[in-house]
């Protein structure tokens, strides 16, 4: 003997119209055979059998309204009884209990504690510099090349694909040569087509290979946004762990020169919002080559954001040593005492240059180089802030909803007791980038700015 | 017999210019038993899903494959070891076919600890490792691409494997399917896109949504032959599979298999199908149902009296049933679950 019972039509119905019965008593129904009608304000839907046997009874007759989700509606009779539905009190247990929800378990535990494992542990120290390691002038570009080829070398599961890689060497000549050691199979020229061929570096990273993929820009990975997100980022979640996706989408990010709104735009908090990727920005070449060859080396999906305006750029660079720089740290760029200025990637110049001018006037200003924006390496930053009790936040992308608020939100949170001052945040003005040259440099932070921010914190 | 052969070559609709697929003659006894006996347990399966939706256990999106069935289990007698599968988020089915534990299956729906992935996908996201299975994936279209990659690490690592990559009628218009077609053919690479051609993207039918309606075609300016296969007879299904994963497997690229389908139930649970008439979905019921027409033929070739058909019943029924207790008493994840997962560990 077998209950049917009053089905639900969606997630939210909680009780229906008995519209129509199909079947009276002592009809034999099949699997599948439509058996009822039922209606919402939404809709009518069919009920089906799933079970065989004899109608034997019905329970609920046709017309009656606001019959309860799980009521049952008719009884059936068959051979096959004993292997058919749950009992009718199945749903109460697992629906209608309210003890037996996880997520009040969930709110209770100290949020400190059930997030911890969320961030992997890695040793996160900057590796020690041999005695007698030669730094050799390099260039961002060239660091950038380097630590692709130094990985290909050393695994072949590392291949590089996008928009003019191999041929033409880089579209900004980051893949320069690679095409000539490492050949078409590894070193691939993709078609004018990002959500595709985003897809299918991340099914490749899938089936257990390391893609690194080149965006010409990052403005147009927005049209593969949803591979980076819904397929690389979410997919180990979704699978309780089955499904490892390693692979890197690099390419230049934030304000170029004069090329207008839609070239020109900022993305470290778009991605940095998103749990499962890791968001590595750096500023200058040894970071720019050893946090990409941690990245290539992660399990895990990273976006790495470069500049183009600092590809040319050259920096120290330590020479013939597996340089590897941990993600998840921050570096303190230069100390000092009386305020904080966090900034990623080209703003670490500025914030840089800012500080010396303020050291000429008296202030001296603590510049923190946040390197990784998720995991945000917020320990560093409240130190520091706990020292200076003064911060101001620089970021090339818009304010709100920022990289700064973020920081300034960890702050308080962390450090709110040491603050001497609301911090500041420095940031592009709230339009798309402009193409006139003075509004481009109205709209983009400065050096200047950052000193203005400071100067207001400091209350001088 | 039946419609195995209804598609001579004069009427096959492709535009591969190569032969015709090999006939289903060499089917055996057990093969023919054991599709049978696959294709019923989807259906049994996913009407009981579809019961424990209505009782409130599963949550959510419930998209169910009935109807369908041939072709899950017509392409996974071909699979060969290491192929892999990848579809859109109507998959149960497939992992079905692909021989996920359907414990498993029915667990994750129910969100339980005991589902394939720890109650954290959900019906639309389930994966298998041990089977080969890619998922089970949320937004439309983009297992297209996903399956290109898959097929693009095959292609890098010369493993001769073919991945097997399904989309419906809707996905069809993603824009993304064309850039995937594209690179496929561009570098060779072992797909075989399965379009299960279901007539109805939600509520939308196809020639509502589609200037042309023979989705086979749409590879044809990428060079990409395609065929058009009755996807209720799943010897015909096995047939065109066959054909189209040799191809791609012996290096020239991937194949397109239009298979038509028709899905019985609603687009999801809570989708009343006012879109079509309830005579339109009897006729196929009644007429051209997958599962019908497999029990007629065992019949005809006398590979199955009653008695055997109603022992691979209650097997079936048993295996349900089992399937959708497990599903019930599973605990839920532990709250700690909550935090796992998101991030692998970095080596060193």
């Amino acid at each position: 003997m077998t209950d049917v019972l009053m089905p639900a039509l969606s997630p939210t119905m909680e009780e229906g119209t008995l519209a129509k019965w199909h079947v009276k008593k002592g009809d034999t129904v099949r699997s599948g055979d439509v058996i009822a009608e039922i209606e919402t304000d939404k809709a009518t839907m069919e009920v089906e059998a799933v079970d065989e046997g004899v109608i034997e009874e019905i329970l609920v007759p046709e017309g009656t309204e606001e019959v309860k989700v799980n009521t049952p509606i008719a009884r059936l009779s068959g051979d096959d009884a004993a292997a058919s539905a749950p009992k009718a009190e199945a749903p109460a247990q697992a629906a209608g209990d309210p003890e037996k929800k996880a997520p009040e378990a969930v709110e209770v535990q100290p949020e400190g504690e059930a997030s911890a494992p969320v961030l992997p542990k890695v040793e996160l120290r900057d590796p020690e510099l041999p005695e007698g390691v030669k730094l050799v002038k390099t260039t961002i570009r060239d660091a950038l090349r380097d630590a692709m080829a130094e990985e290909m070398r050393k695994d072949d599961k590392v291949f590089l694909m996008g928009e003019e890689v191999a041929q033409y060497q880089g579209a900004y000549k980051v893949s320069r040569d690679l095409l000539q050691e490492f050949g078409d199979k590894r070193v691939i020229d993709t078609p004018i087509t990002e959500y595709g061929f985003a897809g299918l570096g991340v099914g490749a990273a899938m089936a257990g290979l390391k893609p690194i993929v080149e965006f010409m820009t990052w403005n147009f990975a927005m049209q593969a946004i949803d591979h980076i997100i819904n397929s690389a980022a979410k997919t180990l979640y979704m699978s309780g762990g089955q499904i490892k996706c390693s692979v890197v989408f690099r390419g230049p990010n934030g304000a170029a020169a004069r090329v207008g709104a839609q070239h020109s735009q900022d993305y470290s908090a778009w991605y940095a919002q998103v749990p499962g990727l890791k968001v590595v920005a750096p500023y200058d070449a040894a970071d720019a080559k050893g946090l990409l060859k941690a990245a290539i080396r992660d399990p895990n999906p990273v976006v790495f954001l470069e500049h183009e305006m600092m590809y040319g750029q050259e920096f120290d660079v330590p020479e013939d040593i597996d340089w590897v720089v941990p993600i998840g740290k921050a570096k303190v760029r230069r100390e000092g005492k009386d305020v904080t200025i966090t900034a990623h990637s080209r703003m670490v110049g500025m914030a840089l240059k800012a500080a010396e001018q303020l050291a000429a006037e008296g202030i001296d200003a603590e510049v923190i180089d946040l390197r990784t924006l998720r995991p945000l390496d917020h320990e560093t930053i409240v130190e520091s802030v706990k020292k200076t009790n003064r911060l101001v936040t620089a970021e090339e992308g818009w304010g709100p909803m920022g990289v700064g608020a973020e920081v300034i939100a960890r702050v308080i949170d962390q450090a709110f007791d040491y603050l001497d001052a609301p911090p500041a945040r420095v940031h592009q003005k709230d339009v798309p980038l402009p193409y006139a040259a003075n509004l481009e440099a109205l709209s983009l932070p400065s050096v200047e700015d950052i000193v203005k921010a400071v100067k207001a914190v400091t209350y001088k | 017999m039946a419609r195995g052969q209804a598609g001579s070559a004069a009427k096959r609709k492709t535009n591969d210019t190569g032969g015709s697929g090999a006939a289903d003659s060499a089917v055996t006894q057990d093969e023919l038993l054991k599709y049978y006996r696959d294709m019923l347990l989807i259906r049994r399966f996913e009407e009981r899903a579809g019961q424990l939706y209505g009782m409130g256990l599963i949550g959510g999106f419930c998209h169910l494959y009935i109807g369908q069935e041939a072709i899950a289990v017509g392409v996974q007698a071909i699979k060969e070891q290491g192929d892999q599968v990848i579809t859109g988020y109507r998959d149960h089915g497939h992992m079905l076919a692909c021989g996920m534990d359907p414990r498993e299956v029915m667990a994750e729906l129910t969100g339980r600890a005991g589902g394939s992935s720890k109650g954290k996908g959900g019906s639309m996201h389930m994966f298998s490792t041990e089977a080969d299975f890619y998922g089970g994936h949320g937004i439309v279209g983009a297992q297209v691409a996903l399956g290109t990659g898959l097929a693009l690490a095959n292609h890098y690592r010369d493993n001769k494997k073919v991945s097997f990559t399904y989309f419906g009628d809707g996905a069809a218009n993603q824009g993304q399917v064309y850039e995937s077609f594209n690179m496929a053919q561009l570098w060779n690479l072992p797909v075989v896109y399965v379009i299960e051609n279901n007539q109805y993207a939600m509520g939308t039918s196809i020639e509502r949504s589609s200037s042309e309606t023979h989705l086979y075609k749409r590879g044809a300016s990428f060079r990409i032959p395609g065929e058009e296969v009755d996807g209720m007879d799943v010897l015909a299904v096995k047939a065109a599979a066959k054909k189209a994963a040799d191809h791609a497997r012996s290096g020239k690229g991937p194949y397109i298999l239009e298979m038509k389908t028709y899905r019985y139930r609603g687009h999801s649970m809570s989708d009343p199908a006012k879109y079509r008439t309830r005579d339109e979905v009897d006729e196929v019921r009644k007429t051209r149902d997958p599962i019908d027409h497999l029990q007629e033929l065992l019949a005809k070739k006398g590979w199955a009296d009653e008695a055997s058909l109603k022992a691979i019943d209650a097997e079936v029924k048993k295996i349900v049933a089992d399937a959708a207790e497990f599903a019930r008493t599973s605990p839920e994840p532990e709250p700690s679950e909550l935090y796992t997962d998101v991030y692998l560990e970095a080596a060193e």
